[in-house]
C-alpha cells in the first residue's frame, strides 16, 4: 500500500487541525511498520483515513491517494470500500471493549465478517471461528464461543478481535494501540500472536502504538510522528541504533528503563502544539534544541540519511 | 534505625457480591486480602500489580476512603483503623492522595486555585490572603504561573491537570502521599517531567510515597523498594535493586521477562503464564498463584505460603524458599 501526501483536516468551531498534514509511506508485503508518536501527533487519523473511517463532519480527507492494489481508495466507491474492510484490509482498535457488541456472543461476532464476505454457511463459518479461536490462543474455544463480551477478560476480548479481524484472511491489518490497554504479561502474549500471524499468513501490520517497548518488539520499519508530519522514518535498528531527528532523541531520552535508575529524567522542554494554525516552519522548532534560522521559515522536506533512513530536519540537507 | 511512617498488619477489604432479588450476600471479591507492610519516612515505596490485584484497593484502604473489612493500619505507633472521621481528619494533613485520572479528580466547576486551596479551606488554615499566597506558591512549585489559579480544568492539559493534583496534595504539608498510577495516562515526555517533579519533591520535602503502578519501568525509577501484588497479596517485596537483579518468586520472574525494553537487541526469553488471572472472588486453594505457577509443587495446591525474610530486605511468599 503506498500513502501519498494524506492531509486530513478537522473543521472545529475553534479552527481547522491538520491532524494529518502530508503524510506519505508504503506499507510492504508481510512486514510490520509502526507507526510511533505521542498523543496528537496524527497516528491514529493517519490510520482511520486509510480505511476512510473518520469522523466526517468534522473531519475531512482533503488531500492524498491511498493506493491499494492499483486502486486509490480515497475515491472508491461506498460498495467497494465494504468489500474490502474486514475483508482485504481489516482493523483492530484500542479498546476491545468498545469494539465488540455487547448483546452478541463473541462467536457470532468472529462468525460474522466470514458469512458476509466469505459468503461460508452457518456450520462452515462456525468450523472456521473456532480455528482461528484456536489460533489466537482461545482456550475451550467450543465452550467460549458462546459467551458474551463481558464474559471475557481485556486479554481474551483481544484476542477475539484479533480472531474476528483474521476471518477473511486479510493481506494488511491495522492494529491501533492493540495492546495498551492491556496488563504487562498480557501485552507479551498478544505481541506474541502478532508476531506470529505476520510470519504464518506473510500479512502485512500497520501497528499504531506510542509505546516504544512495544514497538522494538514488533516492528520491522518505524516511521516516527510529530505535530500531524512525518519526522523520521528507518528500519528498527535505524531508529533505536542511529536515531537523526531531536524529537526522536528526545522521545528515546526520557524513557525509564528497568535496567538504569536516574538521579534526574530528562524530558523535552515544552508542550505538544496545537495543530490548529501550525506555524511556518519546522512543527518541532519551539521545543527543538538544534534550532537555526531556516527552521522557523520554512518546513523541512524529507532528508535522506542512508538507504531508507530519513528525517524531516534540516540538520541533515 | 528505620522510622516507620505507616504500617499495616493483615489488613484485608472484602467487596460483598449480592444475587437474587433479596440481595442476598452470597461471597466475596477478595480485594485485598491480609497485607502486611510498612513505609518508612522519606521513602518512596513502590507498589506493583497487574489488573485485578487490588493495588488500587490497597491504597485507598490505607488512607481509610473505604473501611477495611479487617487488620490494623498503623500511622507513627498509632492504631488508625478505627478512629474517628474527626480524628482522621487531623490525620489528613499528614496523607494525601494523587489520582490516575487527572480529569476526573478534578471538579469542572471550580477553578484551579479554588480546588488547590480547598484543603487549606477545610483545616481552617490561615487567612484568605494566606491561602492565596500559599496556592500561588504551590502552581509555581508544581511548575505552573499564577495566571493558572484562575482557570478551569478543562483549560488545561493532561500533564497540567496531573501538576494541580500534586499542588492540591501538597497543600497541606503532607507526610505521606498515595499516588495511584499518578503518571499512567500521559505522554512519555510529560510522564518523565512529572516523575522528576514528584523526585524533587519528595528530596525537598521528605515526603514518603507509596506509588502504585503497573509500569514496572516507572517504578524502577522512583522506588527504593518495591512489593509485588497478585490476587489481593504481597507475593515479594525487596529493595529494587534486590527485585530487579534477583526476583524470587516466580510470579515477580514472569513479570520482569513480560516487560518490552524499548531495546531491540534484547534477547527475549519470556517466562509465558498459561491461563489467565483467577477471579479474586473465588481464589484458588493454597497459594493464590499455584494454576499459573511454572515451578507448582504438590504443597502449593494445599497451603497458602507465609511471607518469609529471605535477607535484610527481602520477603517473599513462595513454598520454593520454605
Amino acid at each position: 500500500m503506498q500513502i501519498n501526501e494524506l492531509k486530513t483536516y478537522f473543521f472545529t468551531r475553534l479552527g481547522v487541525v491538520k491532524a494529518v498534514d502530508g503524510v506519505s509511506f508504503e506499507l510492504r508485503k508481510g512486514e510490520c511498520l509502526c507507526l510511533v508518536g505521542e498523543s496528537g501527533c496524527g497516528k491514529t487519523a493517519t490510520a482511520l483515513s486509510v480505511l476512510r473511517l473518520v469522523d466526517s463532519p468534522p473531519g475531512r480527507i482533503v488531500d492524498g491517494a491511498v493506493m491499494y492494489h492499483g486502486e486509490d481508495l480515497l475515491k472508491s466507491t461506498a460498495t467497494r470500500l465494504r468489500q474490502i474492510r474486514g475483508n482485504r484490509i481489516a482493523m483492530i482498535f484500542q479498546d476491545p471493549q468498545s469494539s465488540l457488541n455487547p448483546v452478541f456472543t463473541v462467536g457470532d461476532q468472529i462468525m460474522e465478517p466470514i458469512r458476509l464476505h466469505l459468503k461460508l454457511g452457518k456450520q462452515p463459518a462456525r468450523e472456521r471461528a473456532l480455528s482461528l479461536m484456536k489460533q489466537v490462543g482461545i482456550p475451550q474455544a467450543e465452550e467460549r464461543m458462546k459467551y458474551y463480551p463481558h464474559q471475557f477478560s481485556g486479554g481474551m476480548k483481544q484476542r477475539a478481535m484479533i480472531a474476528a479481524a483474521l476471518s477473511c484472511g486479510p493481506e494488511i491489518l491495522i492494529a491501533d494501540e492493540p495492546t495498551t490497554a492491556l496488563d504487562t504479561t498480557i501485552k507479551a502474549q498478544i505481541l506474541d500472536i502478532f508476531r506470529d500471524l505476520k510470519q504464518k499468513m506473510n500479512m502485512s501490520i500497520l501497528f499504531i502504538t506510542h509505546d516504544l517497548g512495544t514497538v522494538a518488539g514488533i516492528a520491522d520499519r518505524i516511521i516516527v510522528m510529530y505535530g500531524g508530519r512525518i519526522a523520521e522514518a528507518g528500519s528498527v535498528l535505524d531508529i533505536f541504533d542511529r536515531p537523526k531527528h531531536p524529537y526522536t532523541w528526545g522521545l528515546l531520552n526520557c524513557l525509564p528503563t528497568i535496567s538504569e535508575h536516574r538521579e534526574k529524567m530528562t524530558s523535552i522542554p515544552g508542550v505538544i502544539p496545537s495543530l490548529i494554525d501550525p506555524p511556518q516552519g519546522c512543527i518541532f522548532y519551539p521545543r527543538c534544541g538544534w534550532r537555526m534560522p531556516v527552521c522557523q521559515e520554512q518546513r523541512p522536506g524529507e532528508y535522506a540519511i542512508s538507504g531508507e533512513h530519513i528525517a524531516a530536519c534540516y540538520l541533515y540537507k | 534505625m528505620v522510622r516507620k511512617l505507616l504500617e499495616t498488619e493483615g489488613l484485608k477489604k472484602y467487596y460483598p457480591v449480592t444475587a437474587g432479588l433479596l440481595a442476598r450476600h452470597v461471597a466475596d471479591v477478595k480485594a485485598v486480602d491480609s497485607v502486611s507492610f510498612f513505609i518508612a519516612e522519606g521513602e518512596t515505596l513502590g507498589l506493583v500489580g497487574e489488573s485485578g490485584c487490588g493495588k488500587s484497593s490497597l491504597g485507598r484502604v490505607l488512607l481509610r476512603l473505604e473501611e477495611p473489612t479487617s487488620g490494623r493500619i498503623i500511622y507513627r505507633g498509632n492504631d488508625i483503623t478505627s478512629w474517628s472521621k474527626h480524628q482522621m481528619k487531623a490525620l489528613r494533613r499528614e496523607a494525601q492522595m494523587i489520582f490516575q485520572d487527572p480529569q476526573s479528580s478534578l471538579d469542572p466547576r471550580m477553578t484551579i486555585g479554588d480546588s488547590i486551596g480547598e484543603a487549606l479551606l477545610i483545616h481552617g488554615t490561615g487567612t484568605e490572603k494566606e491561602r492565596l499566597e500559599r496556592v500561588t506558591e504551590l502552581l509555581q512549585r508544581v511548575g505552573l504561573e499564577p495566571g493558572h489559579a484562575t482557570r478551569y480544568p478543562h483549560e488545561l492539559s493532561g500533564g497540567q491537570k496531573q501538576r494541580i493534583g500534586i499542588a492540591r496534595a501538597l497543600a497541606v504539608n503532607p507526610k505521606l502521599i498515595v499516588a495511584d498510577e499518578p503518571v499512567s495516562a500521559l505522554d512519555v515526555s510529560v510522564q518523565a517531567q512529572i516523575l522528576n517533579l514528584i523526585m524533587n519533591l519528595q528530596r525537598e520535602f521528605s515526603l514518603a510515597y507509596l506509588f502504585i503502578a503497573h509500569d514496572l519501568a516507572v517504578i524502577g525509577q522512583v522506588s527504593s523498594r518495591i512489593a509485588v501484588m497478585y490476587l489481593g497479596q504481597i507475593v515479594e517485596l525487596a529493595s529494587r535493586d534486590d527485585l530487579f537483579r534477583q526476583p524470587l518468586h516466580p510470579y515477580t520472574q514472569a513479570l520482569l521477562s513480560a516487560v518490552l525494553l524499548p531495546d531491540p537487541h534484547q534477547p527475549r526469553k519470556r517466562i509465558l503464564l498459561p491461563g489467565e488471572v483467577p477471579s479474586p472472588i473465588d481464589p484458588p486453594p493454597g497459594c493464590r498463584f499455584h494454576t499459573r505457577c511454572p515451578r507448582v509443587m504438590a504443597i502449593c495446591r494445599r497451603e497458602m505460603p507465609k511471607s518469609r525474610q529471605i535477607d535484610e530486605n527481602h520477603l517473599v511468599a513462595c513454598h520454593l524458599y520454605d
